[in-house]
């Protein structure tokens, strides 16, 4: 489904990615992990069209999305939910998940809306709250929720346990596992290790811009190297 | 000497000069919310629709209202190409950029209509130019009463707009979050055009409205733009039911101090309230902190 092969990418003048090979099959939650200022958000926003990359080639569905613009990479249906939520502070919790659906799944917007406000119902509660005045974990609540109304190929989750209580984060990577049970593939891009192992099918780990591991998420729990670098034992 | 049927008549046309103020504000208070632009140009372009409304009117004989579409949908594109292709590229997303080239657009098209059409005033003259109301209290010429209408329907129609099409969404979005906004696939430049679009266009109808019973020369912007500013500012920046009600207020206050002060000093009531408002609410009537 995903394919990236060789990407270099950064932004200004500055490279961050020095040749990303990484790549997620339909159906997958593919973990990308790695301590902050690896590049994690880089690769996240390159993917979106947010940045260019300088080289390299990104293979979404069939077809290189590298340099294209965000708004056609929504179209495609590579999805991405930011790091630090990003939602419309301004707009009620109704309106920002409508504009989820400004490019694509419109015609299914009511649809969508129900099922977003089945898996959270905490947002149904507050329909016509602005979402300013959500606390941290509805706001990535809303967030998801955004992202989903796109009824997206691909979702890219940037540190949704990011600010989170204990609790909030473990009710999350549930969230998670169930949406991809429902048949979603997701790139789970996170600091959080051993949780994000917990869930995902495979994973990589990004060290200075570089992969510096993969494979399956429950041979990696078990890496010596990894222990070392994340865990600390 | 304080009588109610020198007062009320005074109010009234307050009222429906303020509607009018209040639409050019719509205008720029949108242009700013979204863009963070402070439209310079924006008299000039007000001055460039009333000459529309004014050669349509003496070279083909159309009615001023019934050009209201073709004027609205011609600062329309004005605005748009204008964002889009000349404003967006050479501001290079720095503010004091943008805020020098919209000047320098101000003093061109400004230039370019002396040039064009000399600095005479001119004005038309419409069956209903000379027409009154009558209200029981008071008369109110008719193209007042059809400004202040027209201008209320016209903020409704925008009220709606922003609220109730995934167009008006967009803007609001963009305004506060850019990258929230891309990542949903909001077209960052369209939007932003089109904000910049729909401004100029409440310029286009305010023209339709004002010509009948204003007159147009390459100066007349002036007049409006700042008292534009001093509404926005007063209901609270990038606010619309504060660029509403602070162009009323703002009406009612000119023509009651025309009233008291005469004509010449009525505008220093204006700025007496503005003054005395920022004073006590330094974000305006309806503004948020920053």
């Amino acid at each position: 489904m995903l394919e990236i092969r060789g990407l270099h990418a950064g932004y200004n003048e500055v490279e961050v990615l020095r040749g990303i090979d990484l790549n997620v099959a339909k159906g997958e939650i593919v973990a990308l992990l790695g301590a902050n200022g690896v590049g994690k958000s880089t690769l996240n926003n390159t993917l979106s069209g947010i940045y260019r990359p300088f080289a390299g080639r990104i293979q979404f569905m069939g077809r290189n999305i590298a340099g294209m613009r965000s708004d056609a990479i929504v179209d495609a249906g590579l999805i991405q939910v930011p790091e630090g939520r990003r939602v419309f502070p301004n707009l009620t919790v109704q309106e920002n998940l409508e504009l989820g659906s400004y490019r694509r799944g419109r015609e299914q917007r009511s649809l969508n809306l129900e099922r977003v406000y089945t898996i959270f119902p905490r947002l149904k509660e507050r329909i016509a709250q602005l979402a300013g005045t959500l606390s941290g974990g509805e706001q990535q609540m809303l967030a998801i929720g955004r992202g989903l109304m796109a009824q997206p190929e691909l979702l890219v989750l940037d540190e949704p346990s990011l600010g989170l209580s204990p609790l909030l984060v473990e009710e999350m990577f549930g969230l998670i596992q169930a949406l991809n049970r429902g048949g979603l593939s997701i790139l789970l891009v996170e600091q959080n290790v051993v949780q994000s192992l917990a869930i995902a099918h495979r994973a990589f780990v990004l060290e200075h811009g570089r992969i510096a591991l993969s494979g399956v998420a429950s041979d990696l729990l078990n890496d010596p190297g990894l222990k070392a670098s994340y865990l600390g034992v | 000497m304080l009588e109610f049927s020198i007062l009320l008549p005074a109010i009234l046309n307050g009222l429906t000069i303020g509607a009018i103020y209040a639409l050019i504000a719509l205008g720029l208070t949108l242009i700013y919310g979204v863009l963070h632009i402070i439209n310079f140009a924006h008299g000039s372009l007000l001055m460039l629709a009333l000459y529309g409304v004014f050669f349509l009117h003496s070279l083909f004989g159309i009615d001023p209202y019934l050009a209201l579409p073709v004027v609205g949908i011609a600062l329309f594109g004005i605005g748009y190409g204008l964002q889009r292709f000349v404003i967006g590229h050479a501001g290079h997303g720095r503010d004091e950029n943008i805020l020098l080239v919209t000047l320098g657009l101000s003093v061109i098209i400004e230039n370019l209509a002396l040039y064009l059409w000399r600095a005479d005033t001119r004005t038309i003259e419409t069956p209903y130019s000379f027409e009154t109301l009558d209200f029981g209290i008071a008369f109110i010429a008719v193209p007042k009463a059809v400004a202040f209408a027209g201008a209320l329907l016209v903020a409704a129609l925008l009220w709606l707009l922003m609220t109730r099409t995934d167009l008006g969404r967009a803007i609001r979005a963009l305004a506060k979050e850019r990258q929230g906004a891309k990542l949903v696939g909001i077209n960052v430049e369209h939007i932003f055009a089109m904000s910049f679009g729909i401004g100029c266009a409440c310029l286009g109808v305010a023209a339709c409205l004002l010509l009948p019973s204003f007159y147009v020369s390459p100066q007349v912007g002036h007049a409006f733009v700042l008292v534009a500013f001093t509404v926005v500012v007063l209901g609270g920046m990038g606010s619309f039911v504060g660029a509403l009600l602070g162009g009323l207020i703002i009406g009612v206050t000119e023509s009651l101090g025309g009233l008291f002060f005469g004509e010449s000093l009525g505008q220093l009531g204006i700025f007496l309230i503005f003054i005395i408002v920022l004073l006590f609410r330094p974000t305006g009537l309806l503004g948020q902190k920053a």
